[in-house]
């Protein structure tokens, strides 16, 4: 071994001497590099694909007729909005109460920690199936509430049965549980800005609240934003648990068309491939909302969204630093 | 300047500990409108957590800081100290510029994005009138090309001179410089160093941490040495730069001159 390593730089410059006077290197024209392993691998993926494509289209039991002809249809069309509806407020409550509990969380006051602490320790701890079924049935626990000072007189009240509609008892369950979630989503991404960014703007005289907002916030959305997106789409698929308080979201619409026409594969093609389609868009808005808050976190970033479009195709040069 | 001037800046008896640890143990000075005051001292005496405690950064555990006549962090009312609440504490820090070992640059903004968001945000000014004002300065720091960059396409002294504009563009009476240029490459040094003469000049009151003895020599009404936790020695800069009295000044000072030369 060792008289190889003595050896090789001694070969090489009897190259050299070959070659004769050595003209200046250019890797300009340097041979690409080849991957004979990746082609063999490119044509055995090739030919599985062939074979999924070729099942799927030959195989009468997709009934791809079936699936083509509920894809568009009203109920169908209801089952969609229900779900996408569903997945966006309960996000929204997610992702506020998520803010809100991981401020507490960093915060130097014990109490708000503690409670924000307990809260995600309990919403996470239960399984999202039993918060829904809990707060459709509030009732039973609770028949009324009512507004008023504590143990003394009672200003107003209501039915909690009018109160708690299944829409909103799925928000409740969905929301509060996701609430605990992002939570520890967004502490983490909060953890990661360095603290000389909270320093510097305390000098500047900023509040906490701007602190938070302007300076703090915008660094760590590029750390909360990718987790986020796996929690959006998590989220889509668990709102067809609210079929259990007979709500009627994507899947429970297909459910119930196929308990009629027994046509089970089909319909469920319908709610995968819409699920799959929504799950696809997400995606695209994921990668622009992550470009965007990439924003100056290397020298190469795309700063404006003009830019962002363009990377694509040709990757912005980093600005050229030129001595004055 | 003269003896009739209100210091602008008067610290008192200040004391700081880390758990068991005293940081700061009595630190009394003065600084005038004006004036240049240069901190040295060893690693670990003291010299920038002084610095956090005149901006309130780090929560003094005795003695007082005076800035402009009201206390930093405190307030007297009916014969008894009362801690300020935090928004009173960020109204008292706009008085005060700080610029960081580490430049603490928004890297999320641009150059001239850093440069606005606290007077825009904080002082409440029109976006256009900051815009101008930060255009002027970012020409004053030598970098008015450099207003659409992000902090990092800037070299590391680019960036710590955008983090000068930032500061002063909150109209500051007093500025803290912790270390300005120990972060950066030796070639770098100068054109900070160079930006911090200039302020100087124009009768900015600066307290400067460094360890560049030159600068203090020529930019520095008065020198201090801090040790342990408490200034041992203060006087013009000849006073404690070439005729230290404190042995440990003197220790101190002749690891920075050339071999040979005598520190006394
Ligand atoms: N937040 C903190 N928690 C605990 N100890 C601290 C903290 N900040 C500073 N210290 C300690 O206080 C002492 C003084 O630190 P300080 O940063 O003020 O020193 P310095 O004079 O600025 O030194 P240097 O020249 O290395 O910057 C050090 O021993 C340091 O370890
Ligand atoms: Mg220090």
């Amino acid at each position: 071994m060792s008289t190889v390593a003595q050896k090789a730089p001694a070969t090489r410059a009897a190259d050299d001497r070959v070659a004769g006077v050595a003209e200046p290197v250019d890797v300009a024209h340097a041979v690409p590099q080849r991957h004979p392993l990746q082609w063999v691998a490119t044509v055995v993926v090739a030919v599985l694909a062939a074979q999924l494509i070729h099942m799927l289209v030959t195989n009468p039991n997709f009934e791809w007729d079936v699936v083509l002809r509920y894809f568009n249809t009203e109920s169908i069309g209801r089952g969609l909005w229900t779900t996408l509806k569903l997945t966006v407020i309960a996000m929204a409550v997610g992702i506020v109460l998520g803010v809100l509990l991981a401020v507490c969380r960093l915060s130097t006051n014990w109490l708000l920690r503690s409670l924000a602490a307990l809260y995600i320790w309990f919403f996470r701890g239960v399984p999202a199936l039993v918060q829904l079924i809990f707060w459709f049935n509030l009732s039973a626990l609770m028949p009324r509430v009512s507004i008023g000072i504590p143990f003394g007189p009672e200003f107003t009240h209501w039915e909690t049965n009018a109160l708690i509609t299944p829409l909103l008892a799925a928000i409740l369950g969905l929301g509060l549980n996701e609430g605990a979630y992002m939570a520890e989503i967004v502490r983490g991404g909060l953890m990661s800005v360095d603290q000389g960014q909270t320093e510097a703007a305390q000098a500047l005289g900023m509040s906490r609240t701007r602190t938070l907002f302007r300076v703090v916030l915008p660094q760590a959305m590029r750390f909360i934003v990718p987790p986020t997106g796996s929690q959006v789409i998590n989220m889509l698929k668990a709102t067809s648990l609210v079929s259990v308080i007979a709500l009627s979201d994507l899947l429970y619409t297909v459910q119930s068309i196929y308990n009629r026409t027994f046509q089970t594969i089909p319909l469920l093609l319908v709610a995968c491939v819409w699920y799959l389609v929504i799950t696809s868009i997400l995606y695209v808005g994921q990668s622009f909302i992550e470009r965007h808050y990439a924003r100056g976190s290397n020298r190469n970033a795309p700063t404006r969204y003009r830019d962002v479009l363009k990377i694509r195709r040709k990757p912005a040069v980093a600005r050229v630093e030129v001595p004055s | 300047m003269t003896a009739a001037d209100q210091p602008l800046m008067s610290a008192r008896g200040v004391r700081k500990h880390f758990g068991p640890l005293e940081v700061l143990k009595g630190v009394d000075l003065d600084v005038h409108p004006g004036e240049v005051v240069v901190i040295l001292g060893p690693s670990g005496s003291g010299k920038s957590t002084f610095l956090r405690c005149v901006n309130h950064l780090e929560r003094i555990d005795g003695g007082s800081v005076t800035v402009d006549g009201e206390l930093v962090g405190y307030e007297q009312r009916g014969g008894r100290i009362h801690r300020l609440p935090e928004r009173r504490i960020a109204r008292t820090r706009r008085q005060i510029g700080m610029v960081f070992q580490h430049f603490n640059l928004f890297p999320h903004l641009t150059v001239l994005g850093n440069i606005i968001e606290a007077p825009v945000g904080v002082l409440r000014e029109p976006r256009a009138k900051v815009t101008e004002r930060a255009r002027v300065l970012l020409d004053k720091v030598g970098l008015a090309d450099k207003a659409d960059s992000f902090p990092r396409q800037l070299s590391g002294g680019q960036q710590q001179r955008v983090a000068i504009a930032r500061a002063l563009a909150m109209r500051p009476k007093l500025m803290l410089f912790d270390e300005p240029t120990s972060a950066l490459d030796p070639e770098l040094v100068g054109e900070v160093l160079a930006t911090m003469r200039d302020l100087a000049a124009d009768g900015l009151t600066m307290i400067v941490v460094t360890h560049e003895i030159s600068f203090a020599r020529e930019v520095a009404d008065r020198v201090v040495f801090m040790d342990g936790g408490t200034i041992v020695e203060s006087g013009t800069p000849a006073e404690v730069l070439d005729r230290p009295t404190n042995p440990r000044t003197r220790a101190f000072l002749s690891r920075f001159l050339p071999a040979g030369q005598p520190a006394a």
